[in-house]
């Protein structure tokens, strides 16, 4: 993979992008939000497509629903809202009418995480995935820059069925191909490695290739994916890296429980035990503060892989 | 279908209700009772539906939502006796491996039924977002959602009562089994509701009363329901019924809300409904 950063883009605008584009595309997608399109890049979708857009108001229970009622004529209905308020907010209703009910809604959001900044720990949401997670039926995914949200989001349009797309609000590098197809379940392989393998989500994607050039400095040829579909987990790529490399750290932005990490251990546990490490929030809150400072204070950054990565290679041997 | 072959098909619904209750002893006979009536009009004489091919779509037809998903009993007899399924297949309700699961969904794929339901409050929402689809597509079909009144204590519907004639959604047509019970007492002693109507209107609905039992008076109400859509409103079917209709120890009595009759009970209550379509 070619490293090369391309520009600084917010993820929530590749969605906005390809939420644009799937409309174009599909004049079955149609889209809800409720009081935040222009925090959730809805705003040209619902400029071009007035009729496919709906308005609800502060009333994300109603939004969920309404979609999934939707859904079933054959639309292929966007929520947007934050992450904290597309869940736990929510989580009924997607359990009851989207997920067991199987209704083909792709639930977007936006501001997932520390990175959501000043706003504080009410908005940061840090326990999505694993709600999502453990629900039949359901898809997470959470695609690492703009290229790769804008090409998840096209994907989640063609796919059927329920799907949780999760992305930030921070500018963070583009790298990853412009028109690159976005494989539902696939795991991308960023970096051959031999010695560990980081599997990463989500912005710490690129926390991570920041950190290769450093363990390389240290003598350790580590290999980098991306998990980019939490669920289902390509257990497959998984287990033939960890077969080869024999020791594992996870990277996210979200709590150790029920995260990447969570998914991860479980495919190790069960087939393949080997020494582990796991960057993300340990069971506590957010706090305000701006992007850059709270993955530090969280240990979310580049140097905390190296120090996981250094860690985990000395319980290797 | 005239007034006395409804009613006889209502009968034949109750008895439904009380064998699927006593069946498995465990179901929702109360609610089921009161608003049979009103769902056995919607099915078999106000609603056009095509059972013997059911859509999960909905397009080019009218589509029902029980938002109240307790009264499964009511739902699946009349959409049995309607044609959707076998009448027999009544005898599983509630058992291991059943499509007919003790509430609504359409995961164990029974025709018929769209969506889950059984988490209260969320029916009316579902509703609005077939309805707006609908209007996407030039469906000139209606969306017909019932729901429980205790059910009314629920947050969203209010999110979706404001939604709908805020938007102009007016081929929503929902109705309220109005029958003043829900488990744990009267509505009025557990959260007064207060006046629905008034409320309602305030939210911008057409709102019509009716006798909720009384077949002739459902149907006329249901017709004026179809005959005002499209008129820029949704509008809201408020429905006097009594819990546990039909059987008189069972009437007006929440006690009767989630259990089910006793073998003695049981019998008591089919001697007062006349078996008229034939039992499953």
């Amino acid at each position: 993979m070619d490293f090369t950063i391309q520009n600084q883009k917010d993820t929530r605008s590749g969605f906005g992008e390809g939420l644009l584009e799937a409309g174009r595309r599909n004049p079955k997608v149609v889209a809800f939000c409720a009081d935040l399109t222009p925090s959730v890049k809805m705003g040209d979708f619902a400029k071009e497509f007035p009729e496919r857009f709906f308005q609800t108001g502060i009333a994300e229970a109603n939004m969920i629903d309404m979609a999934a009622g939707m859904a079933l004529s054959g639309f292929v209905p966007f929520t947007g809202t934050f992450a904290a308020f597309s869940t736990g907010r929510v989580y009924d209703q997607i359990r009851q009418c989207v997920a067991y009910s199987n209704k083909n809604v792709k639930i977007a959001a936006s501001h997932a995480g520390v990175t959501l900044g000043e706003d504080g720990a009410t908005h940061q949401i840090l326990e999505d995935i694993a709600l999502m997670k453990v629900l039949p039926n359901m898809t997470v995914i959470v695609p690492c820059d703009f290229n790769q949200t804008k090409n998840a989001t096209l994907a989640a349009a063609e796919y059927e069925g329920p799907v949780y797309l999760r992305f930030g609000r921070p500018k963070v590098p583009n790298f990853t191909p412009v028109d690159e197809k976005f494989v539902i379940g696939k795991a991308q392989l960023l970096q051959e490695g031999t010695d560990v393998t980081i599997f990463a989500c989500g912005h710490l994607v690129w926390k991570a290739v920041q950190a290769l050039p450093i363990l390389k400095e240290m003598g350790i040829n580590a290999e980098l994916i991306n998990i980019h579909t939490i669920k289902p987990l390509d257990v497959e790529a998984v287990l033939k890296s960890v077969s080869k490399t024999r020791c594992v750290v996870t990277a996210e932005e979200h709590q150790r429980n029920g995260g990447l990490g969570d998914s991860i251990a479980q495919v190790l546990a069960l087939h393949q035990p080997c020494p582990m490490e796991m960057v993300a929030v340990n069971d506590v809150f957010g706090q305000s503060g701006t992007p850059d400072e709270l993955l530090q204070f969280f240990h979310l950054d580049t140097p905390d892989i190296v120090e996981a990565v250094k860690k985990v290679v000395a319980r290797k041997q | 279908m005239n007034i006395n072959e409804l009613e006889k098909v209502a009968t034949q619904v109750r008895r439904d209700i009380i064998r699927m209750v006593h069946g498995c002893q465990s179901g929702h006979p109360g609610g089921s009772l009161g608003a049979t009536d009103i769902v056995t009009a919607l099915f078999f004489d106000q609603m056009n539906i095509d059972p013997a091919s059911f859509r999960m779509d909905g397009n080019g037809e009218d589509m029902f939502f029980l938002s109240n998903g307790h009264i499964s009993p009511m739902l699946y007899s009349i959409m049995a006796r309607r044609g959707y399924f076998p009448v027999s297949e009544l005898a599983t309700f509630r058992r291991l491996g059943t499509r007919l699961q003790g509430h609504p969904t359409p995961m164990e794929g029974l025709p018929g039924i769209r969506i889950a339901s059984g988490s209260l409050g969320q029916g009316l929402s579902v509703a609005c977002g077939a309805a707006q689809a609908k209007k996407l597509n030039g469906d000139k079909h209606l969306v017909f959602v019932l729901m429980g009144d205790g059910e009314q204590e629920e947050g969203q519907i209010w999110e979706a009562a404001m939604y709908a004639p805020a938007k102009g959604v007016d081929n929503l047509v929902a109705i309220i089994d109005y029958n003043k019970k829900q488990i744990d007492g009267s509505t009025d002693d557990v959260l007064n509701l207060g006046d629905l109507r008034a409320k309602y209107e305030a939210f911008g609905w057409n709102v019509i009363e009716v006798s909720g039992n009384n077949m002739q008076a459902v149907v006329n109400t249901l017709k004026f329901a179809r005959d005002n859509a499209f008129q820029g409103k949704p509008q809201l079917i408020l429905a006097h019924t009594v819990m546990g209709k039909g059987v008189d120890f069972m009437e007006n009595n929440h006690k009767w809300h989630g259990s089910a009759p006793n073998d003695e009970q049981a019998a008591s209550a089919l001697s007062q409904l006349q078996e008229t379509l034939g039992d499953y």
